[in-house]
C-alpha cells in the first residue's frame, strides 16, 4: 500500500489537444480519493497517467516513494478497473482472475489460493466456470473488481466502473466498493462524472475542470463551500442557486430584495454572487416576515420532498427544497426568504470564492 | 369495453378470411418473383455457362453453326492443353498461373503484414494530423492504375524492376496497403482498447498485448480484408500487361488475353484457361463468405 503524489502534471497530445493543463494531487495511503468532473475535464487522462497507460508531457508521479514516470504499467504495482470491464473474452472467470498472477509467475498453489480468496470476497463462486459473455453487467464488474483484488496491488485505480450498470445495481456496487476499500485499506483513486457517487464514496473529492483542479476537499467541504462557481454548479441536485448580490448596510441583498446574512471579511469593491443551497431557502405565505414576494413557477414532487422553482423578480429563478407538508400550487403568490447561515460568496469576474 | 368486444368479434372472421387470400396473393407473387429472377439469372449466367460449355466441347463443336447447346461430345482436352504442352512438359500458360499465385499471394501477405499493424496504430494512438494522413493514404487509390502505369513503367525500367515478379508484388502491395489500413481500422476500432490496457497492467508490453489479445479478435476481419486484397492482385490486368514482357514473369490475366488475337483463336483453350483462373478466387470467397459480409457491412450499424 502506498500514497500517490502527482506533481504539476501536464498532458498534451501530439495533435495539440491539451487533456491535462496542470494537476497537483496528494493522495494519502489508504485513502479513497475521487476525481470528479464533466467529460473532457482530464480526470481519466490523469488516472491513465498514474496507471502508466499514458505518458505525461511534464510533471512527476510518485507511488509510495517510487518515482514511476518511466516505469511501464506492469511495474507500478497497481490494478485498474475499467468502464467496460475488459475481461478477457476467451477466458473463464477463474482464468481471468488467475491471469495477472500467472503473468507474474506465481506458484500454482498460491494462484489457486488467491483466486479462491478473491472469489469468496466478491461472491463469485457460481460464476467461476463461465466466460464473460455469459455474465450480466453487474457480474462482469464484480469479476473485474476481483481481478484487481487478486494482485494485492499498492493502489486501485477505478475508471468510471459503475457507469454501464443500471441505477439499482449501481447503488449496490457503490456500497460494495466502499465496504471493500474500507476492509482492505488499500489506496483507491476513483474517477467518476457522477456527483452522487463522488459524495457517497470519497474520503476526499477533487473536482476537475478543463484540465485543472478546481477544488479538493471532503464531501462536506465541497458541498458546503464550493471553491468556485463551477464547483457550486456541479455539486448538489438541484445545484446551488447563484444569486447576484450587493453588500448594503451590513446585509447581502439581491436585486429582488432577498436578504442574506453576509460572511465576515467580504471585499467591498466588486460584484458578488452568493451560492445558496436549495435547502437554505424557504417558501412562505406571501408577506411573511423577512420574505420577498415571489411566484411559484413549478413544483417538482419527489416523494419525500418538493422542489419549488420560484420567480422572485431576479434574472434567474431559484430552486427551493421544501418538506412535503408545505404545499403551494403552481402560479401561487408566495414569499421567499433565506433561513441558513452566511452563504459562500464568489467574485463575479474571477468566479472564485471570496468569503 | 364495447370497443374491445367489437374488435374481438370482428377479428375472428377476419383471421379466417384474409390469410388464405393473402397466401394466394403471396403465392402468385412468389411465382412471378421466382420466374423473373430465373430469367435474370439465366441472362447473367449465360456467358459463364457458355464458357463452361466451350471449355468441354471439341473444337469442331465450338465452331459449329448453328451452335450446339446439348448434343456435343464432352472432352477435357482443353484443360489438359492449359497445363501440358503438345510436346509434353508444362505450358507457358501454366507458368503464368504459377506466377499469379506467387505474385498475388506474396503481395497479399505483405499488404496484411504491413497494413494490420498500421491500422492498429491509427486506431489506438493519437497521431499528428491523423485524418489528413488517412485521407492521403486513401487518396493513393483515387487514380485508376491506367493513369499511373506509364510513369511507373519508366521508373521501373530505371531501377530494374521492369519485367520482374518483385516489381509486380511491390506495386500490388502498394495498392493493397491503403485498402488494408482503411478496412482494418474499422475492425480495430470495434475491439475495445481496454483489453490492451488491462493486459499491459497485467505485465505485458504494448506489442504483446496487441499480439495476444487484439489480434485473435481481429482474425475474421483480417480474413475478409486479405480476400479482397487477394482478389485485386489476382485479377489485376493493367499493371500486369504493361510491366511484364516475358512469359517467365507474365501473370495469368495478360497471358489469357494473349491467347486471343493472331490468325486463329483456340476458344476452347481460352475458355478452359479462364475457368482454371476463376476457380481459386471463387472457392476462396466461398470459404470466407461470412467474414466478407461482415467486412462489407461493418460500421453500418452503430453499436
Amino acid at each position: 500500500m502506498a500514497g500517490i503524489e502527482v506533481t504539476a502534471l501536464h498532458k498534451r497530445y501530439p495533435d495539440g489537444t491539451v487533456a491535462v493543463e496542470h494537476v497537483d494531487l496528494s493522495i494519502a495511503d489508504g485513502e479513497l480519493f475521487v476525481m470528479l468532473g464533466p467529460s473532457g475535464c482530464g480526470k481519466t487522462t490523469t488516472l491513465r497517467a498514474i496507471a502508466g497507460l499514458e505518458r505525461q508531457t511534464t510533471g512527476d508521479i510518485r507511488i509510495g516513494d517510487t518515482l514511476v514516470n518511466d516505469l511501464p504499467p506492469a511495474e507500478r504495482d497497481i490494478a485498474m478497473v475499467f468502464q467496460f470491464y475488459a475481461l478477457y473474452p476467451h477466458l473463464r472467470t477463474r482464468d481471468n482472475l488467475a491471469f495477472p498472477l500467472r503473468a507474474e509467475g506465481l506458484p500454482k498453489a498460491e494462484v489457486q489460493e488467491r483466486v479462491d480468496e478473491a472469489a469468496r470476497l466478491m461472491r463469485l463462486g457460481p460464476l467461476l466456470d463461465r466466460r464473460p459473455h455469459r455474465l450480466s453487467g453487474g457480474e462482469q464488474q464484480r469479476v473485474a473488481l476481483a481481478r484487481a483484488l487478486v494482485r494485492r496491488p499498492r493502489a486501485f485505480l477505478m475508471d468510471e466502473p459503475l457507469t454501464n450498470l443500471d441505477a439499482e445495481l449501481r447503488a449496490d456496487m457503490r456500497t460494495e466498493i466502499k465496504h471493500l476499500q474500507g476492509e482492505l485499506g488499500t489506496t483507491m483513486v476513483y474517477v467518476t462524472h457522477d456527483q452522487v457517487e463522488a459524495m457517497s464514496l470519497g474520503h476526499r473529492i477533487a473536482i476537475l475542470n478543463k484540465g485543472r483542479v478546481e477544488q479538493i476537499g471532503t464531501p462536506l467541504e465541497v458541498y458546503d463551500r464550493p471553491a468556485s462557481l463551477f464547483c457550486a454548479a456541479f455539486i448538489g441536485s438541484p445545484p446551488m442557486n447563484l444569486i447576484e448580490v450587493e453588500l448594503a448596510d451590513g446585509h447581502l441583498r439581491s436585486k429582488s430584495g432577498l436578504t442574506l446574512t453576509p460572511p465576515p471579511n467580504l471585499p467591498r469593491d466588486r460584484s458578488l454572487i452568493a451560492g445558496v443551497r436549495p435547502e437554505a431557502l424557504e417558501v412562505t405565505e406571501p408577506g411573511a416576515e423577512g420574505s420577498v414576494p415571489g411566484r411559484v413557477v413549478s413544483a417538482e414532487w419527489l416523494g419525500d420532498e418538493i422542489i419549488y422553482v420560484v420567480d422572485h423578480g431576479d434574472q434567474r429563478d431559484v430552486r427551493v427544497r421544501m418538506p412535503l407538508n408545505v404545499r403551494f400550487a403552481a402560479d401561487a403568490p408566495v414569499g421567499l426568504r433565506h433561513t441558513g447561515g452566511p452563504p459562500p460568496v464568489y467574485d463575479a469576474s474571477t468566479e472564485e470564492l471570496v468569503a | 369495453m364495447a370497443v374491445s368486444v367489437n374488435e374481438a368479434v370482428s377479428a375472428g372472421p377476419a383471421r379466417d378470411r384474409t390469410p388464405p387470400a393473402r397466401r394466394r396473393r403471396g403465392r402468385g407473387r412468389a411465382v412471378v418473383e421466382t420466374a423473373t429472377l430465373t430469367v435474370l439469372a439465366a441472362v447473367m449466367l449465360f456467358p459463364v455457362l457458355w464458357m463452361i460449355e466451350t471449355s468441354i466441347k471439341e473444337n469442331r463443336d465450338v465452331y459449329a453453326i448453328p451452335a450446339k447447346f446439348f448434343d456435343f461430345t464432352v472432352t477435357l482436352d482443353h484443360f489438359k492443353d492449359v497445363f501440358v504442352a503438345s510436346g509434353g512438359g508444362p505450358t507457358t500458360l501454366s507458368g503464368s498461373f504459377l506466377n499469379s499465385v506467387i505474385v498475388a499471394g506474396v503481395s497479399t501477405v505483405l499488404a496484411t503484414v504491413l497494413g494490420v499493424p498500421a491500422a492498429w496504430a491509427y486506431s489506438r494512438f493519437s497521431v499528428k494530423a491523423k485524418k489528413d494522413q488517412l485521407f492521403f493514404i486513401l487518396s493513393t487509390r483515387f487514380m485508376p492504375p491506367v493513369v499511373v502505369v506509364i510513369p511507373i513503367f519508366l521508373m521501373y525500367r530505371q531501377v530494374g524492376l521492369f519485367d520482374t515478379k518483385l516489381g509486380l508484388i511491390l506495386i500490388y502491395t502498394a495498392f493493397n496497403v491503403p485498402f488494408t489500413i482503411w478496412m482494418m481500422k474499422g475492425f480495430v476500432d470495434e475491439v475495445p482498447a481496454e483489453y490492451e490496457d488491462a493486459a499491459m497492467l497485467d505485465g505485458y508490453t504494448r506489442l504483446q498485448a496487441f499480439w495476444k489479445f487484439t489480434l485473435p479478435l481481429l482474425l475474421p476481419g483480417i480474413a475478409a480484408t486479405a480476400v479482397f486484397a487477394l482478389i485485386f492482385s489476382w485479377n489485376e490486368f493493367v499493371f500486369a500487361i504493361f510491366l511484364t514482357s516475358s512469359d517467365a514473369v507474365r501473370t495469368a490475366p495478360p497471358a489469357i488475353a494473349g491467347l486471343i488475337g493472331g490468325t486463329t483463336v483456340d476458344w476452347g483453350l481460352v475458355a478452359a484457361a479462364s475457368i482454371v483462373f476463376a476457380l481459386p478466387v471463387l472457392i476462396f470467397s466461398y470459404l470466407v463468405r461470412k467474414h466478407l459480409v461482415a467486412g462489407v457491412t461493418l460500421g453500418a450499424v452503430r453499436r
